[in-house]
């Protein structure tokens, strides 16, 4: 079997600060993680191959340093780590990048077989829009299952999985053909911490690296800003709000008074607030 | 990658730059393209609030560009009635129906086949939809068969002078917004989260026109199948979105054990209870609790935040509400710039005599008689 993880090289958002005074945001030093929902993709991924034997390439498309999360991969026990790097793929918003991926795993298709399941991460913690695995499965006409919250069965022979799905109010569980994409949710499993072989492999292997003409991407005017649909056309901080919080005297005063002033502004500003969680409790 | 989240060259003028679509020139067979369309959520017979929301939103924009406001509504053949009178009333100028046994249930394929068809018939130029699962998992799937752009979870929709769509959405994990424009592809598409816009007025007794369109879903030609459906039990989910009471923790509670303060209030308010994404992440509360960029946006009455220092991504999940009450050691601590009551003190110590307080008003209240 041959699985393909798709990763991200994300900068860890948590510790990205804005500068109090200049409102820009502080890049310097920001370090750069695997983004967290890819994570839960690859632990599934390598969860399989142990369960049904095969291989995990795991792949990502970025800057030549994005090759230090595909080595943490290989820690993590993935068998074989892409990197697609090319100043063409600048810029690409998800459009464009689901373009040059799909190409990307084509190729990866050619070299190591064709993948029997693809993984995604949920979203990106950077770009938060969940839309470059469906983007992907799209484009290589595969059938997504995206927020799964549990791979039920997996049939190889069959070709079928059976998958418990996120749904609005309760669980949706798909059955659907292989091979096909999915995205995990968080949450459901932990990263393994990888075994010592792992960890040396990881440090020793060579990371495969493809520029776009390797890759055989065939059209460069669709990757990139070029290819992009969507354009940002400015980048600006939110507007503070005018006024301060009104704050409430705290000096000398016991918790009880302060609690009774809360109390006090909290039905000034919403009157009939109370009577509402009041009728709540009773159950109206 | 993404909507251009990290690269320097995003937070630079796009100006100046040399690529064809920073200039809007869109092509002859574009130009056709009308309208704004809102796709209404429709899932074993409900609608996503969201949907209502958008429709809210989608009502200015196409005031503003002087165009129909459609509901697109997708569902079981019979089962869509009640979705199209409630588009009316929350605003809609006509209907797009598809009714299908395919599409009793959500699935992406004929949901997919439907949607990217109606558009390709009637050609919108603006496609709204809700960043749910439901709204992501589509959204994606009809922007790369379409071949245009898609802005995700935009917490403010408007169009400019020459009638582009101006999506605006945060960027950097939310430290900062940026504007999207989607300039020479149609429909310009966007999702939008639930509760980052009001709910509309709804004006009973309005109608207007329904197209009915038939689209061809053969079951056999659909892989994915339903095996079955598991609802989620009605306690212990959260619905932090549409509480009308929130109280939230942050690392100024300090630790685990603390955390119960938060969920002790939250009960005496019948309260939904939350907290910032430091709390996920150390473990403390589950992450269908996280409020903010990354967690859930809420709009509450009354929003009660103890501990928490209302970071960026904190603040954009929260400034819907109408009244934001924040507890803090610190004075300097962001959240007093947009919370609107503010308690320098350490919230361990005010929450439980807050808990306490509300728990003898409302006990008396409980108790005298019902004068009314």
């Amino acid at each position: 079997m041959h699985i393909v993880v798709c990763i991200k090289q994300v900068p860890d958002s948590a510790q990205i600060r804005v500068h109090p005074v200049t409102n820009t945001i502080m890049r310097q030093g920001v370090p750069t993680i695997i983004n967290p929902y890819d994570l839960f993709s690859l632990e599934e991924a390598l969860r399989l191959r142990d369960r049904f034997g095969g291989e995990v390439t795991v792949v990502t498309m970025g800057p030549p340093m994005a090759d230090a999360s595909l080595r943490k991969c290989l820690t993590y026990g993935a068998d074989r780590a892409v990197l697609l790097t090319d100043r063409f793929f600048a810029g690409s918003d998800t459009l464009a990048t689901s373009y040059a991926l799909s190409y990307l795993i084509k190729k990866v298709a050619q070299e190591w077989g064709e993948p029997d399941i693809i993984f995604c991460g949920k979203q990106t913690i950077d770009g938060d829009t969940a839309q470059v695995g469906p983007g992907i499965a799209k484009r290589l006409n595969l059938l997504q299952l995206t927020y799964v919250a549990k791979i039920d069965e997996f049939d190889l022979a069959a070709r079928e999985i059976v998958i418990h799905r996120r749904a609005e109010g309760g669980i949706q569980i798909l059955k659907t053909k292989l091979p096909c994409l999915v995205t995990m949710l968080e949450g459901t499993n932990d990263m393994r911490r990888g075994s010592i072989e792992d960890a040396l492999r990881g440090a020793r292997s060579e990371i495969v690296t493809w520029n776009a003409a390797e890759a055989g991407i065939p059209d460069l005017a669709l990757c990139g800003l070029k290819g992009s649909p969507t354009i940002v056309k400015k980048v600006f901080a939110p507007s503070p709000r005018a006024e301060k919080a009104f704050q409430i005297e705290v000096q000398g005063k016991t918790p009880a008074e302060i609690s009774d002033a809360v109390i006090g502004e909290i039905n000034q500003r919403q009157p009939g607030l109370e009577q509402d969680i009041q009728k709540m409790a009773a159950g109206f | 990658m993404n909507q251009k989240a990290p690269p320097a060259k995003a937070a630079a003028p796009a100006a100046g730059n040399s690529r064809a679509n920073t200039k809007k020139e869109l092509p002859e067979h574009l130009k056709s393209y009308k309208h704004v369309w809102v796709l209404i959520e429709l899932e074993r017979g409900v609608v996503h609030p969201v949907s209502w929301e958008l429709m809210g939103e989608g009502r200015k924009l196409a005031d503003k560009l002087k165009v129909d406001l459609a509901a697109v509504i997708l569902g079981a053949p019979g089962g869509t009635e009640d979705a199209i009178k409630d588009s009316f009333g929350y605003g809609a100028d006509l209907c797009y129906v598809v009714e299908n046994p395919a599409l009793t249930d959500y699935r992406n394929e004929p949901y997919t086949t439907a949607m990217t068809e109606l558009v390709n018939k009637y050609q919108p130029e603006i496609l709204l939809m809700g960043a749910t699962n439901l709204g992501r998992d589509l959204a994606g799937s009809v922007a790369t068969t379409l071949l245009t752009g898609l802005t995700a979870d935009c917490t403010e929709l408007d169009v400019d002078a020459d009638g582009s769509l101006a999506a605006t959405r945060p960027t950097f994990g939310g430290s900062l917004l940026c504007t999207i424009y989607t300039l020479n592809y149609r429909p310009q598409m966007a999702t939008m989260r639930p509760r980052v816009a009001p709910m509309p007025v709804y004006q009973a007794g309005k109608t207007g026109r329904i197209i009915r369109h038939e689209v061809a879903l053969p079951e056999e030609s659909i892989i994915t199948k339903v095996l079955s459906f598991l609802p989620d039990s009605a306690t212990g989910k959260a619905n932090l979105p549409y509480a009308d009471v929130v109280v939230a923790g942050g690392l100024g509670m300090q630790n685990a054990e603390n955390y119960q303060l938060v969920r002790d209030l939250a009960e005496v308010l019948g309260a939904e209870w939350g907290g910032s994404r430091p709390l996920v992440q150390k473990g403390w509360i589950p992450s269908d609790r996280q409020i903010g960029q990354t967690g859930k946006t809420i709009r509450p009455r009354l929003y009660i935040a103890a501990g928490i220092s209302g970071a960026i991504q904190h603040r954009v999940g929260v400034e819907g509400a109408d009244l934001i009450v924040a507890i803090n050691t610190d004075p300097n601590a962001p959240i007093f710039d947009f919370a609107h009551v503010g308690i320098v003190a350490d919230a361990t110590k005010i929450l439980p005599a807050l808990t306490e307080a509300f728990r003898k008003r409302l006990a008396l209240a409980a108790a005298r008689p019902a004068a009314e």
